[in-house]
């Protein structure tokens, strides 16, 4: 265990030798390195902190010009519900009386054509009750029946008042060409000898008569002289009844359109 | 047994001797050379850096932070010769794990140099931070009578600092050595994970001290004052 002192020399020199060489390639490069990298992390940092001062400048902005834009929309939007509302109601108003007009026409119209309809309804109505009961009375009819409204018709002269009694005269009597009777059906000897005698009792005189069978008339008879005529027969009931079914009709129908 | 690598001579002419502490010196610089080459010549100042350059980085920031703990202000000033100290001696520590090997930090000659090597680095930052007459009156301090105790204090704890390591590692040796002739399984390979937690101990021992003795001549008293106060 001795101390060389060659072998001290060397190694102060070795040890002088190797730390000039650390330095050179160990030290320096590496102390120069992280220098880099933390100038380049303090820049790094330093700018993100300017950019962060920068966003929070320009959040603060951002958030000042959220609130004014918020403000700004509230007005807006409350200016234009105010203004959509009054708009509906115009619109609504301008409906409501277009619909007004269009019910009244169509209400016009309605009631025109229920006035057509009813008075179409009553015509055909009125012309296929009066062709069934023309048909059936034409049918039906026949001498005796003939007989039986000409005795009826008879019995109903026989039965006038006195004011028609004087009419009947003054229509009558002054006849110089004779009295027309007309019939449905030829009339039977007794009836038409029936007929003259009344009619001649009533005139207290003797007149001509002349008998005419005419199909027109349903089941009646015609006494016509001096353009007067005394009638009586069912033709003149159904044109009474054809007279006032009409209205009947009508008012019914517009009672039942009232109700709805 | 040989107590030293000194003791293996591979060339002598007159005092010129190429012996194994002298090569294995030179074999450990070449290592740390072109270790330190390989890894600086692709640094990187980026943000991302590689493994190596990493782990380089933690070593010498390492070493100036304990620097600095210890009381040097500008750390980037020692970190050549102190860094340089504790890296040498460490690796001359950790490479016991390979066969046949025997650490130069085994040879008092070189701990010896070592030690000589700071006590002359002592007056040279000494010196440089306060000038010769500022730092020959560190000798004088607290009073005159101080000299003689202060110059021995010089000369004692570099004696001290060669002798602790040389101590240390070349008892670790011995007792492997000792150890493989008796039994030569396992108890040796204990010691030498032994010796390794003893040499990177040593190494952090001889660098602080190191550290220690030029933060003393290189510090100011009055500021030292201070900061005691």
């Amino acid at each position: 265990m001795q101390v060389n002192w060659f072998t001290v020399i060397a190694q102060i020199l070795n040890f002088l030798v190797l730390v000039w060489l650390l330095k050179r390639f160990l030290y320096k490069p590496i102390l120069k390195a992280i220098d880099k990298r933390e100038n380049l992390i303090a820049a790094q940092i330093k700018d993100a902190e300017v950019k962060n001062t920068h966003a929070k400048n320009e959040q603060a902005k951002f958030i000042k010009k959220n609130e004014i834009f918020d403000k700004e929309k509230k007005e807006l939007m409350a200016k234009a519900i105010a203004e959509t509302d009054e708009e509906r109601q115009l619109l609504l108003e301008t409906v409501r009386n277009e619909v007004r007009e269009l019910r009244a026409k169509l209400e016009s119209s309605l009631k025109e054509t229920q006035e057509n309809m009813k008075h179409d309804l009553a015509q055909k109505t009125q012309e296929q009750v009066f062709s069934i009961a023309r048909k059936t009375l034409s049918d039906l009819a026949s001498i005796n029946l003939e007989e039986q409204i000409v005795n009826n018709f008879i019995k109903r002269l026989k039965e006038l008042t006195k004011e028609e009694n004087q009419r009947f005269l003054e229509a009558f009597k002054t006849s110089s060409i004779g009295i027309l009777v007309q019939s449905s059906n030829d009339l039977s000897d007794k009836i038409q000898t029936d007929l003259k005698y009344v009619v001649n009792e009533l005139l207290d005189d003797e007149t001509l008569f002349r008998f005419k069978t005419a199909p027109k008339i349903i089941s009646g008879v015609e006494l016509i002289s001096n353009g007067y005529k005394l009638a009586w027969s069912i033709s003149e009931y159904l044109n009474s009844l054809q007279k006032g079914i009409p209205i009947a009709i009508i008012k019914d129908l517009e009672a039942k359109t009232e109700e709805k | 047994m040989k107590l030293s690598p000194d003791e293996t001579i591979f060339w002598q002419y007159g005092i010129f001797t190429i012996n194994l502490t002298i090569v294995t010196t030179w074999a450990i610089m070449l290592l740390l050379v072109i270790a330190a080459q390989l890894i600086t010549r692709n640094l990187k100042t980026d943000i991302r850096i590689s493994h190596w350059q990493c782990v380089l980085e933690m070593i010498v920031t390492t070493i100036n932070d304990q620097i600095e703990e210890i009381g040097l202000k500008n750390p980037k000033n020692y970190t050549g010769f102190i860094g340089t100290l504790f890296l040498f001696i460490i690796a001359s520590n950790v490479l016991i794990v390979l066969p046949w090997y025997e650490p130069p930090t085994g040879s008092l000659s070189t701990t010896t140099a070592l030690a000589v090597s700071v006590f002359l680095a002592v007056p040279f930052f000494g010196i440089g931070k306060k000038g010769l007459k500022g730092y020959l009156k560190t000798y004088i301090k607290p009073t005159y009578i101080m000299l003689p105790f202060n110059l021995i204090s010089e000369a004692t704890r570099t004696l001290a600092l060669a002798v602790r390591l040389f101590g240390n590692m070349m008892s670790g040796g011995l007792i492997v050595a000792i150890l493989l002739s008796i039994t030569p399984f396992i108890f040796p390979v204990v010691m030498k994970a032994l010796g390794l937690l003893t040499g990177m101990v040593q190494a952090y021992i001889f660098s602080i001290l190191a550290t220690v003795y030029i933060a003393a001549a290189v510090h100011d008293s009055k500021a030292l004052n201070k900061k005691q106060l």
